[in-house]
């Protein structure tokens, strides 16, 4: 079953005050299409300025097209009424954590969110709890943030999301600002939400390392869907990734650099330990 | 910079730190106004006493609350010195125009006796409540308020919020100032004006940036689905137990108290 359903969009940034010819006015999406599934983990993948935060927004109805449609559960994000019925199914994760933590002190922050739902609070208890614990933030419920790490910060702001209990969370870039250590962290978060609650999953990145583990990868360039498919079916198109100055991760480059060396490869690995088996049975 | 504590919590589980924060405001509120009804020097001592016992009671080192006096030792010792010298009555000591009378002693006593005593009192307040819990009694004691569209709920947010971002601002001061003196800013050298001027390239960015982390807040809490005070609930329930009533009275056998001190005794300010 489609959970999102996006169709056509078109989005610009324009100043509704001034005389400007639209022609002038570049869009930010571009006909952009595509779906995510129930449970489905998506990778939506591009440079900065490719369009891929702006479509974060679209799926909560932060932001609506110009032209186009997105379809949450059935829902138009353009009917007004139903805003939060679309943001609370849908959560955003933002890129800098400092910025999206509303209380001094962690539970209290986590809490936020059921609290503008208007939870019974004994309900808001039970679900801050499973959120901190879901996100291994559990026994720092009553620091405040700023004694925290990057990593768990982010990792905070995640629980926050799923406090509200939501079908689907989007981040938006969630990683690019932390050191490698938060960004294992928050990747590792992401994941087990995934596969152990079955939440369905959009993340926004340009670290083409986090988006292997994908169920699917969508490719923004210019505000236009480049490509999609499995993550073996993206990263297997070198030559177009990298006409588009985009990277593919480094174990497939490897592969892809061998194979164009003649070494006898197949398939183009993602995973370096995929690799290292295979390069052994070459080397055999 | 990151010395200056915000709120000065000092976490703890005395019994002052575990009764209800609105009943502590409350009773804070009413020993501001028994410190001003103190008029002879029973009734100060009794205040003066329960201000001491309540310091105690709060388990917080003393070394805490000499640190909040010092702050304000200057102002105790000038109003103190202004009080000795302009009493009326027989003058017991002069010196040119200076003359120092029994009454000018009286009003400089209770001067600096109120002021210690107010400066402790609301130093246990702050140091035993988290700024969280004080923000929520607030919200919740100005209730009432809303009849008169006051926005009790947007203030207590807006506290809330403040209370986040000044350790994250203070920060960010901090790292500004080593950019700018990165590129020789220099802002330790010259008069005070020119010391000033030179916090400028420090301000404006620490402006922008701050606004720009109020953009950012307002989306993320927009996302998070905040649509203000209507229909919202809350985590924590504050409830009035045995101890809040208990110590509330007490309070106000005090303010009898003194009251009676105040009616039988004769009176040694005004």
């Amino acid at each position: 079953m489609d959970f999102i359903t996006a169709q056509n969009l078109v989005f610009r940034y324009i100043d509704e005050d001034e005389q400007v010819n639209t022609a002038d006015v570049k869009n930010v999406l571009d006909d952009v299409s595509f779906t995510v599934k129930k449970g489905e983990f998506v990778a939506l993948l591009g440079h900065n300025g490719s369009g891929k935060s702006t479509i974060s927004k679209h799926l909560n109805a932060m932001l609506l097209p110009h032209s186009g449609k997105v379809y949450v559960n059935s829902i138009d994000t353009a009917d007004e009424d139903e805003d939060f019925t679309v943001r609370r199914m849908v959560g955003l994760v933002l890129q800098n954590p400092d910025n999206q933590l509303v209380a001094s002190v962690v539970e209290e922050d986590v809490a936020f969110g059921p609290e503008n739902l208007g939870v019974e609070p004994q309900e808001i208890r039970v679900r801050v709890d499973n959120a901190l614990k879901a996100v291994d933030m559990y026994e720092y419920r009553n620091q405040p943030p700023h004694k925290l790490s990057g990593g768990q910060k982010q990792r905070v702001a995640i629980a926050g999301i799923i406090a509200m209990e939501p079908s689907c969370v989007v981040l938006d870039e969630p990683t690019a600002m932390l050191d490698p250590k938060g960004r294992e962290e928050v990747m590792s978060t992401i994941k087990k939400l995934n596969k152990e609650q079955g939440i369905t999953v959009v993340l926004i990145t340009h670290y083409m390392d986090e988006a292997v583990d994908a169920d699917r990868v969508i490719v923004m360039d210019d505000g236009k869907v480049l490509t999609e498919g499995t993550p073996q079916q993206v990263f297997s198109q070198v030559e177009l990734l990298k006409r588009h100055r985009l990277d593919v991760p480094q174990v497939t480059e490897l592969c892809y650099k061998l194979k164009a060396r003649g070494v006898d490869i197949d398939t183009l690995c993602l995973h370096s330990n995929e690799c290292i088996e295979m390069l052994w049975e070459v080397l055999k | 910079m990151r010395e200056i504590a915000f709120g000065q919590f000092y976490p703890g589980s005395s019994l002052l730190h575990k009764l209800d924060p609105r009943a502590k405001i409350i009773m804070l509120i009413a020993f501001i106004v028994l410190v001003f009804c103190t008029a002879n020097y029973v009734s100060l001592a009794v205040v003066a006493a329960s201000v001491l016992g309540i310091v105690l009671l709060s388990e917080v080192p003393l070394r805490m609350y000499f640190k909040s006096l010092k702050m304000i030792i200057v102002i105790v010792l000038i109003t103190s010195a202004l009080n000795l010298f302009y009493g009326t009555g027989e003058p017991i000591w002069q010196w040119g125009v200076l003359k120092i009378t029994l009454s000018g002693i009286n009003n400089a006593v209770f001067v600096s006796a109120r002021i210690i005593c107010l400066i402790l009192i609301s130093s246990v307040l702050t140091f035993t409540t988290s700024p969280n819990d004080l923000t929520d009694a607030i919200e919740r004691l100005l209730k009432p308020l809303t009849v008169f569209h006051v926005k009790v709920h947007e203030i207590a947010m807006m506290m809330t919020i403040a209370l986040r971002f000044v350790p994250l601002l203070l920060e960010e001061t901090d790292k500004i100032m080593a950019a700018q003196k990165a590129r020789g800013a220099d802002m330790e050298s010259g008069s005070l004006v020119q010391r000033i001027k030179a916090l400028i390239p420090v301000l404006i960015p620490l402006f922008v940036s701050a606004f720009r982390r109020a953009y950012e807040l307002a989306v993320a809490m927009e996302c998070r689905c905040y649509q203000g005070g209507q229909g919202r609930t809350r985590m924590k329930i504050l409830k009035l137990r045995k101890r809040d009533y208990l110590s509330c009275a007490v309070v106000i056998i005090l303010i009898v108290g003194v009251v009676l001190c105040n009616v039988f005794l004769p009176q040694t300010v005004r």
